[in-house]
């Protein structure tokens, strides 16, 4: 894994497309796991329908792995300066997230070349899930 | 409502161990196919000193608080009626497997918007390494949705 070349990189450029397979509660439940984050609402349709929901969410955080794992299939994770989200609306089981990247600022950061990519993640609908960036360093 | 006199709230700092097995299963829950997450020969020819941690892994280490919902608690955040609003990282070093993690928690702020029906709390997180480094920071946003 390497740097892309700096100079090639234009503004709208698109970094490679992350496309995942439609949720199952069996990718919460290790999710729940993996990550710690036993909040029920995530896994337990009981507790997700008596907080008024018809069924269980995913962790946004799964969500925002996702942005991250399409970053780091672009660059290597140690360029990733920054990476922030804004959880805009809930997943749900069967929803098949695409990452999307794309260029929005080239910019000079006291002598280390950036770029700042804007990121979404849209179910099969073309809603959006998240949406957010990241700040990487070609230094 | 939630409680404004908690913003400057310093948590009790706690550490964490990054381990091999809980990456490999966070490499597994989202996907990866980027054997440096979960593969340490693949790591260390590609110059890692072990499994590197992905960049949320941060935030669910942080789950190994004691008591990760005792925030909530403190600040009367109902847990059935919270969401994840906002979620950002500030990277100033890699970690590894095998690193354990001091993590330090603020309250930096709470506010409420549409006439009180959804109230904010952000929290900031530092995280330093066993060697006292600066790993990340990050900042954590929950948003409370009052029926």
């Amino acid at each position: 894994m390497h740097l892309p070349d700096y100079a090639a990189i234009e503004l709208d450029d698109e970094i490679p497309l992350l496309e995942m397979p439609p949720l199952t509660r069996q990718i919460l439940a290790i999710y729940c796991g993996a990550s710690g984050d036993h909040n029920p609402i995530h896994v337990d349709i009981d507790f997700a329908r008596e907080s008024g929901l018809d069924d269980v969410i995913a962790h946004g955080m799964l969500i925002m792995a996702y942005m991250g794992r399409a970053l780091t299939n672009w660059v290597p994770q140690g360029a990733i300066r920054s990476f922030d989200t804004r959880f805009q609306a809930m997943t749900r089981i069967g929803d098949a997230i695409t990452v999307r990247g794309r260029i929005a600022e080239k910019f000079d950061d006291a002598g280390t070349p950036c770029v700042r990519v804007e990121l979404t993640a849209t179910d099969q609908r073309g809603d959006v899930k998240t949406a957010g960036g990241a700040v990487i360093a070609f230094a | 409502m939630l409680d404004r006199s908690t913003i400057g709230a310093k948590s009790t700092p706690f550490d964490a161990d990054v381990e091999k097995g809980r990456l490999r299963l966070f490499a597994k829950a989202i996907g990866e196919t980027n054997p440096v997450y979960f593969d340490e020969n693949a790591a260390r020819q590609a110059g890692h000193r072990s499994l590197l941690m992905p960049p949320t892994f941060l935030f669910c280490l942080e789950m190994e608080h004691p008591d990760p919902y005792l925030w909530f608690r403190e600040l009367n955040i109902p847990l059935a009626h919270a969401l994840h609003g906002e979620q950002a990282f500030h990277y100033h070093r890699a970690g590894y497997a095998g690193d354990v993690m001091t993590f330090a928690a603020e309250i930096v702020d709470i506010y409420a918007k549409k006439g009180g029906a959804l109230e904010f709390a952000v929290q900031d997180v530092f995280i330093t390494n066993q060697h006292g480094e600066a790993v990340a920071d990050f900042r954590r946003t929950v948003v409370v949705r009052n029926p």
